[in-house]
């Protein structure tokens, strides 16, 4: 049940710095914690989190796992024209979630 | 005159002490503050912006499970009760509330898997399982803002009675009840952490030290165990009605589900 929350502001004038806020449901699980039977927990973190702005990438970071779960990304950009921001977390075990978000630049 | 007067003064002091041991003195209406007041101003942006709440990934979930159909029956929970905003708006704010069937109050998580069992013929979901937490966030969260008023019901008063009567218990290792931090040091620190008044006001909430959701029950078996006492089961009457004394006790107090707590 993975799901993402974003905060884009829905219009902003051109050439106006805007804020990005991004939350992504995930574990995190660092891979360093043992079960009561002592087995290692699997590591399973987002490793890799990337936005597109009309496809040209403008944010990119690498998670690692002393970040905690839900990982929270915020970043600012300046609004250049209409169009839509690409977001896409990948992680262990195959995890890929995206999500977009529209903008009209007046 | 002058050793009389010491005298006196000194048998005042003792009167006090005496006083301030026997009976935990309850909080007064005016002086009730959440848990959020206690807060830095970095946690209260987190649960004030609905895109930064951790908690709101839960009634996102919580709002598909709402519209899918699930048990013998077929039904979804929206089959019976329509659009959440209106029909289960305000309920959190009642709960824990008295069920007649079983005669004895139930919180809002046993609540939904009476839902389960008696309208959908489906399983009950495991306590603080990721669907039993998300449900009830969903629901919860449709009573944000509305003011507590759990314990209205007459039925209610001998369980919140027993509530009360837990939460002045001293208990564990530690020998200490609910009321030593809650009633009578919650202006204080324990090991650096605001200690709080114990108002459930937000529940299922955010903890960052879990790093989850969790449920009332969760935090008071946290606390129970804090004070080396032998936690209670999840579901156990004697947490249902610690419960219902805490909710009681917060009567009037906003609803803030899904709060964030450190």
């Amino acid at each position: 049940m993975a799901s993402a929350l974003i905060n884009v502001p829905a219009r902003a004038k051109r050439g106006q710095v805007i804020q990005i806020k991004t939350l992504m449901s995930h574990i995190m699980e660092t891979g360093y914690r043992r079960t009561a039977d002592g087995e290692v927990v699997p590591r399973d973190i987002i490793t890799s989190f990337t936005c597109r702005y009309n496809g040209v990438e403008i944010f990119r970071a690498d998670l690692f796992p002393a970040i905690a779960a839900n990982p929270f990304i915020t970043f600012f950009t300046i609004a250049t024209e209409s169009g839509k921001f690409d977001f896409e977390w990948i992680g262990d075990s195959g995890f890929s979630e995206t999500a977009s978000a529209p903008i009209t630049v007046e | 005159m002058r050793p009389r007067a010491i005298i006196a003064a000194m048998l005042l002091i003792a009167a006090g002490i005496v006083a301030s041991n026997l009976s935990a003195t309850e909080i007064p209406q005016a002086e009730r503050r959440s848990g959020f007041s206690f807060m830095t101003p970095d946690t209260k942006a987190m649960q004030n912006e609905d895109t930064a709440n951790p908690g709101m990934l839960w009634v996102l979930d919580g709002e598909a499970l709402w519209k899918s159909r699930t048990g013998t029956a077929g039904k979804a929970c929206a089959d019976c009760h329509n659009a959440a905003r209106s029909s289960v708006s305000g309920v959190a704010a009642r709960y824990p509330a008295f069920d007649k069937t079983l005669g004895r109050p139930v919180n809002l998580e046993q609540r939904i898997n009476l839902c389960r069992a008696r309208h959908q013929q489906a399983t009950p979901l495991a306590y603080e399982s990721r669907e039993l937490l998300a449900l009830t966030a969903f629901v919860a969260q449709q009573s944000r803002g509305t003011a507590i008023e759990t314990g209205a019901d007459p039925q209610l008063e001998p369980f919140i009675d027993k509530g009360r009567e837990l939460f002045m218990q001293r208990q564990g290792q530690l020998n200490l009840n609910c009321a030593n931090c809650h009633d009578d040091n919650w202006d204080k620190r324990l090991a650096g952490s605001a200690i709080t008044q114990g108002h459930p006001t937000g529940y299922p909430l955010y903890r960052l030290e879990w790093q989850s959701l969790g449920s009332l029950q969760r935090r008071l078996r946290g606390c129970i165990s804090g004070i080396r006492a032998q936690a209670y089961d999840y579901g156990a009457p004697e947490l249902v009605a610690l419960e219902l004394y805490l909710m009681s006790r917060a009567r009037g107090m906003p609803i803030e589900t899904p709060a964030v707590r450190p």
